[in-house]
């Protein structure tokens, strides 16, 4: 066969791959736009639920999910960071730290239910939190940590040694060459991996289950101790625990967790490439 | 005057030696270049008087290495002052990448140097020979410049701590002939000022611009004299065999 013919051949096959990775996903996003578009509106983004949350509108969730994804950031964000400065910059080359980055790694793939229950035997019943915000804020932290340290250690240990070298020899000390040169950085790799883990901590249902969300809660929480709803949880419940909801609802909802996350990944993004581009001080 | 005196340096890697018995007097404002084979040592030499090898684990350094009389290797020295007062220039330039300013202003910054920052900035630029050439776009990022440039703004950085003596660990190499050039003749001018250190691999440049030479091979020091006695008229046989291309 020619070898021009067979590498049009090839490249109509990655192309074909490519739509193929492509194509459900803009599906999904599509029908959930179509669909939801007609039950969103200002009272359904604005007004609690009645009428056995056929009615009204998902206000509670929506400020439930932005209430545990800024809670969960503020618990892990310097956690993560600190602890991965440390793994990367200070600490010496053990078995202990060996041991510490496979249980990281090993920590990140655990699925998400096994961190709901470990959320309601530690923080639930152990530490007597009850079903809270702070239970369910801190079960999401945990299972962020994983993503938020080994992202960003990647992204540390990809700053060239030499600039902690140079630093060295120009009288900096060690925490000053990573304050002033490898931070910044790393900072676009760190964020990347910061959206990573609270994307997935505002998404996920089951760590949120049986630690803070609440089946039907209209009023707003007043403390850390109060339970909330929270989209994805909600969605879970009126999708299979309500008989005869209106798909429009449910579409509805969807939509709402989608823009939310979406949004909130463009802000990211928008955060992270102004950090690419002032990399100095 | 003699402004570093090294006596009986050794240098171990682990169970290596890679520097045995080195004992020298480097003179303050001269060129001082060290010369011989990948692998003799010299890098590893220079190295220590900055104590940049410290990190290297496995490393143990035995004998003594005076600055101005007192030893660097003394329990208690402030290794960061030590980096200030022997700045080090490297093999590849290696600018921040950030502003060719921020560049300059890192080591008055991190050190805390009290005076003006831009006419710090200015003044090394200038030292550097760089101010011409960069004056009106000290906000651009450092790794728009070509390499000889970059490689001067890396000594510029250097001169802007204030150092006593300048290491510098070929800096040339990745240079073209014109940009050698620039720093060789960089090199004359900055020697009014500093005590300057040069590992190279090339035995014209040393020839050029050093006033004494030492030369290495397989971790010991073999000869070191003041540089046109180790080209004419080198005492040792292999140094002349090296030096005419017959051996290394």
């Amino acid at each position: 066969m020619d070898r021009y013919v067979k590498q049009r051949m090839g490249f109509a096959f990655l192309t074909a791959c490519a739509i193929a990775v492509v194509a459900p996903i803009l599906v999904v996003i599509g029908l959930i736009f179509i669909e939801g578009a007609k039950a969103v509106s200002l009272e359904f983004i604005s007004a609690v639920p009645y009428g056995g949350m056929k009615e009204g509108g998902i206000f509670p969730a929506i400020v439930g999910t932005l209430i545990l994804t800024v809670g969960t950031a503020l618990a892990s964000i310097p956690v993560g960071v600190a602890g991965t400065i440390y793994l990367a910059e200070y600490a010496r080359d053990t078995w202990m730290t060996r041991a510490i980055r496979l249980a990281i790694v090993n920590l990140a793939g655990i699925p998400s239910i096994v961190y709901g229950l470990f959320g309601l035997g530690m923080f639930v019943l152990f530490l007597h939190m009850g079903t809270s915000i702070l239970a369910g804020v801190l079960t999401l932290a945990i299972m962020t940590l994983p993503v938020i340290i080994s992202t960003s250690e990647e992204a540390l240990r990809a700053v060239p040694m030499e600039f902690r070298t140079v630093s060295a020899s120009l009288g900096g000390t060690r925490w000053q060459g990573i304050r002033y040169i490898v931070l910044p950085q790393a900072m676009p790799g760190i964020i990347t991996g910061i959206i990573l883990g609270l994307l997935r901590a505002a998404g996920e249902t089951a760590p949120i289950l049986f630690t803070v969300a609440a089946f039907y809660l209209p009023q707003l929480p007043r403390s850390p101790f109060d339970q909330v709803m929270a989209l994805p949880y909600h969605l879970y419940v009126i999708s299979t625990q309500v008989p005869g909801m209106p798909m429009s609802v449910q579409y509805g909802t969807a939509l709402v967790l989608l823009i939310l996350v979406l949004s909130m990944n463009l802000i990211a993004t928008v955060i992270r490439s102004y950090f690419r581009r002032r990399r100095q001080w | 005057m003699e402004k570093f005196r090294v006596e009986h340096l050794n240098f171990h890697y682990g169970d290596k030696l890679a520097l045995s018995d080195i004992s020298i007097s480097i003179s303050d404002r001269r060129i001082t270049a060290l010369i011989g084979p990948s692998g003799c040592g010299k890098s590893t030499f220079l190295r220590c008087l900055n104590r940049m090898n410290d990190t290297i684990r496995g490393a143990r350094v035995e004998g003594r290495v005076l600055l101005d009389g007192q030893d660097i290797y003394a329990r208690g020295t402030d290794v960061v002052e030590l980096r200030k007062r022997v700045g080090m220039v490297f093999q590849r330039p290696n600018p921040f990448p950030q502003s060719i300013f921020d560049n300059i202003a890192f080591g008055p910054r991190v050190l805390g140097l009290e005076g003006d920052l831009h006419q710090i900035v200015e003044e090394s630029l200038r030292g550097a020979v760089l101010w011409d050439e960069v004056k009106d776009k000290l906000k651009q990022d450092a790794l728009g410049l070509s390499l000889g440039q970059q490689q001067r703004l890396c000594i510029a950085r250097t001169i802007a701590v204030k150092p006593e003596v300048i290491l510098m660990d070929e800096p040339c190499s990745a240079l073209d002939p014109i940009a050698t050039l620039q720093i060789e003749e960089l090199m004359q001018s900055l020697k009014e000022e500093y005590s300057i250190v040069i590992v190279t691999h090339n035995m014209q440049q040393a020839s050029r611009v050093s006033d004494f030479t030492g030369f290495f091979w397989l971790g010991e020091m073999v000869e070191f004299d003041v540089t046109e006695r180790v080209f004419t008229r080198p005492a040792q046989r292999i140094t002349e065999d090296y030096i005419t291309g017959r051996a290394g």
